[in-house]
């Protein structure tokens, strides 16, 4: 779904490189994009999205050449949830900035209502359609950003880091909605911080350190890379940590893995 | 000698139908090291906004009780008042950043500068906090031009600049990798030591487990228990309140594996390895 060879960008010039020589294909699988503050994930997705464009290299969405196209033809395509959702939010009620995109699209009023407020189900937002959405709170915008993606029912699906500021039932919330999302074929691609809920989630997990990829490959062969790990500064779940502590052969990414284990 | 205590606080925001806090009552001995958690909408925020005296002075309301930071009544005491004693930081740092200066070295002098520093003093001050923060490296760059992680580091340097008795922290690493939270949370371990009182309102439960002597845990703007990691983890009704055990607590409970010489079950890795090993392999 997504080809990108020999892609570098950065931002100044002839400046340091913040991305170097990545070569990555992406196929439907849940992917997770971990890595330290600074080592160029939000970049990535930014040049995947058409918003930066890049300095060497070539990304194929589909058959489009991203460098080729402007950021409206690829909004039918792929859509971002930004890490910040007040860069995002701009509108002056939930249900219109839901629609905001459809719009855009030159959907119709009604449908692109009715897809609106689905989304908003989706993220339990949908009895505060009228409400501003600065006076919801960081977690609750968060989710209004998803949904104002989700809705514009696109192949590719991008998340920065949406777990940030949810709690348990917020990250359940999310969790559902990466279910959905792969049961219909997209794909969706996430940069998160919280092992976890990688482990939990993701079928593959790429490691970028230092404008690099360091790791490639499903989620439990990255996560049973501990060396390799440490020299990203990235740890894996705490369950996983555990096992192997405890001398456990198989690398273990859930808590129901680790009972199965210990059944045996 | 009990520095914070909270004593029937009842709170309702001018807009809101019912109380965001319902008669809490608490009390924090100098130098603890405290976690806030509930869910979304639990009164974390409003609390640690209390103890700070935003609530009631910038929000107004309806105000019951009292919070009595280090002998200082907040409700009968100005914001500049409280906030040589108690500083916060702000759950988006966003939110915090002043907008009126041009550079990370410039914004973490803004409080200073209010509460009136020898000029000497404030460069020192600035010059410690950019490098327990780790961002000198940034230090000429604008507030607005950070990464979210850097930027909430300049955050929590801002507070911890001006040398508050008590620092009050709403999610501070939230937008940290792992390797940065660790950090952070050793840094704010470090203040605690010297005698710091720390508040936190957090949702990464490893985190509470391993650094806080104590756990708030609030439900629908009341408190529901306060006592030790280990209590409040171990706690059969947890999920009730919307909150997770560290994924340690998870496996020992499903064990029935206690923490050694205590009815509690293990918080953190380290205590889940020494109770888990030998009843395994």
């Amino acid at each position: 779904m997504i080809k990108v060879s020999n892609l570098s960008f950065s931002y100044t010039g002839g400046g340091v490189p913040v991305l170097s020589d990545i070569n990555l294909e992406f196929d439907q699988r849940t992917t997770a994009i971990i890595g330290q503050n600074g080592a160029g994930k939000t970049t990535f997705v930014k040049l995947l999205k058409g918003l930066l464009k890049a300095t060497y290299g070539e990304i194929l969405i589909g058959e489009y050449d991203v460098k080729m196209r402007t950021a409206a033809e690829l909004a039918r395509k792929i859509g971002l949830v930004f890490q910040n959702p007040n860069d995002q939010i701009f509108k002056r009620t939930v249900l219109d900035e839901t629609m905001f995109g459809l719009l855009n699209i030159k959907m119709g009023r009604y449908t692109a209502e009715k897809l609106a407020v689905e989304a908003l189900e989706l993220v339990g937002l949908d009895d505060k359609l009228s409400m501003n959405p600065h006076d919801l709170s960081l977690s609750e915008k968060k989710l209004l950003c998803i949904a104002s993606v989700v809705a514009m029912d696109t192949d590719i699906v991008i998340f920065d880091e949406p777990t940030i500021a949810q709690d348990h039932a917020g990250k359940e919330i999310i969790r559902r909605i990466i279910q959905k999302l792969k049961e219909k074929n997209k794909l969706v691609l996430t940069i998160i911080h919280d092992m976890d809920f990688v482990a939990e989630n993701f079928d593959r997990t790429i490691v970028f350190n230092e404008g690099k990829v360091l790791l490639d490959g499903s989620t439990r062969e990255v996560f049973s890379q501990k060396d390799v790990l440490e020299e990203a500064n990235v740890e894996p779940p705490g369950i996983t940590q555990l096992a192997n502590r405890l001398g456990l052969k198989n690398t273990i990414l859930t808590v129901d893995e680790f009972l199965h284990e210990c059944a045996k | 000698m009990k520095k914070i205590v909270v004593d029937h606080l009842k709170y309702k925001y001018p807009l809101g139908e019912e109380l965001a806090l319902q008669d809490i009552s608490f009390q924090i001995e100098e130098g603890e090291f405290i976690g806030i958690i509930g869910k979304n909408s639990s009164g974390k925020s409003t609390l640690c906004q209390a103890l700070v005296g935003l609530v009631p002075h910038f929000y107004k309301g309806a105000y019951g009780g009292k919070v009595i930071v280090d002998g200082l009544e907040v409700k009968t005491h100005t914001i500049a008042e409280i906030s040589l004693k108690v500083g916060m930081v702000f759950q988006n740092p966003f939110t915090q950043v002043t907008g009126s200066k041009m550079t990370v070295y410039e914004e973490i002098a803004f409080g200073l500068e209010n509460i009136g520093l020898p000029r000497e003093e404030m460069r020192r001050r600035i010059h410690e906090v950019l490098k327990l923060m780790k961002i000198e490296h940034v230090k000429d760059r604008s507030p607005f031009d950070l990464s979210g992680g850097q930027m909430q580091r300049m955050a929590i340097a801002s507070i911890i600049a001006m040398k508050p008795d008590v620092l009050v922290l709403d999610e501070p690493t939230s937008q940290l990798d792992p390797a940065g939270s660790e950090e952070v949370f050793q840094a704010i371990q470090d203040l605690s030591g010297q005698g710091i009182t720390v508040i936190m309102a957090e949702h990464k439960m490893e985190k509470v487990a391993q650094y806080c002597n104590r756990v708030l845990l609030l439900h629908e703007g009341k408190l529901v228990d306060f006592a030790a990691p280990e209590k409040i983890f171990s706690r059969n009704d947890l999920e009730t309140y919307g909150v997770a055990a560290p994924v340690y607590t998870r496996v020992c409970k499903a064990l029935g594996m206690k923490k050694q010489g205590c009815d509690s079950y293990p918080v953190t890795l380290k205590d889940a390895e020494l109770a888990l090993r030998g009843s395994l392999g």
